[in-house]
């Protein structure tokens, strides 16, 4: 498998996800810089973490414009899996790939801990086999309260769209386990093609037992299984 | 000409930034039971939309629109200054 880990100035999760596609799971992948257009005919698309543009004017508000983005959206719209992790998630929901927006943690603060997330709704290149699951995975953001307008949750709910939810360790909601204050718990979801996925967690950080957690490695194994076609 | 964009959280947007400094407000003594945090942005605008403040009003809406507000969470104001040398 091949994937494609798009690097934006101020990404600082690029590095990560290579580690963990080529050092821990013995694929392929490379670096693709934001201003070319040469995706490289990947099977993934990753569209890491950090703070692209410098968070300039709103997350992922600048990094949506960069060449490399028309690439993206066209890959996505072959059908091709692509996944947003943090910043990536915010640069995936302002390029239009994913409903809704981040806005700032209800707490004000950054965040990076440890935290679960229930994994549900339908089938994603990047949860194929794992619904029901409860993963341990560490956020880092100050940018991660899910919004969007009544209408397109009620959607994302109808359609099994909401594809991670905070809850706490023995996987319930309640108030205390979303962390800053997203609509309904989201930590996570997929455009209505099922292709794209965004999510404020960081798996590529707990994907080796070097690290103390391989929850991460889970979501990796399942894009590849789903990247090898053993979705269909 | 010159031209003034303000973004603002829409109305029902919880906007906890201003909530934050509501409270700083009231622990200075002043009564301010709600605050509304915005962004401005004064845009010089280029010489073929000098004297026409229609066209510079499209021109800022759209700055607005692509880039400078996110219409999931985000409304803007948009005001034509007048000349950028001051003469208006």
């Amino acid at each position: 498998m091949r994937f494609a880990v798009i690097s934006f100035p101020g990404s600082n999760c690029d590095d990560d996800c290579v580690r963990v596609v080529h050092e821990v799971l013995g694929h392929e992948a490379y670096k693709v810089r934001h201003d070319v257009h040469e995706l490289a005919r990947p099977d993934v698309v990753l569209v890491p973490g950090g703070f692209s543009f410098g968070d300039y004017l709103r997350c992922g508000a600048i990094a949506r414009f960069s060449p490399v983005m028309t690439d993206v959206a066209a890959f996505a719209g072959r059908g091709g899996p692509v996944v947003g992790i943090c910043n990536g998630f915010q640069i995936l929901t302002e390029a239009g790939l994913l409903p809704g927006a981040l806005r700032r943690n209800v707490g004000l603060s950054f965040i990076c801990e440890d935290r679960h997330v229930a994994v549900e709704g339908r089938s994603t290149p990047l949860t194929h086999g794992l619904r029901g699951a409860v993963l341990r995975i560490p956020i880092a953001h100050n940018e991660g309260n899910y919004t969007a307008d009544e209408e397109t949750l009620a959607r994302l709910e109808g359609e099994g769209r909401v594809v991670f939810r905070y809850v706490g360790p023995d996987g319930r909601r309640s108030p205390e386990a979303n962390p800053n204050g997203a609509a309904s718990d989201i930590a996570g979801i997929c455009n209505e093609q099922g292709n794209v996925v965004g999510l404020m967690p960081h798996p590529e950080r707990c994907a080796e037992p070097l690290l103390g957690n391989t929850d991460g490695r889970r979501l990796f194994e399942a894009l590849l299984t789903a990247a090898d076609g053993g979705m269909r | 000409m010159k031209g003034r964009i303000t973004v603002q959280l829409k109305a029902g947007v919880l906007d906890v930034e201003g909530t934050a400094i509501a409270r700083a407000l009231g622990s200075l003594g002043f009564a301010a039971p709600e605050v509304r945090v915005g962004r401005v942005f004064e845009i010089e605008l280029g010489p073929e939309l000098s004297d026409d403040p229609a066209a510079a009003t499209r021109v800022l809406t759209d700055m607005a629109r692509r880039l400078l507000a996110n219409p999931v969470m985000e409304r803007f104001e948009v005001e034509v200054l007048g000349a950028a040398s001051g003469a208006k």
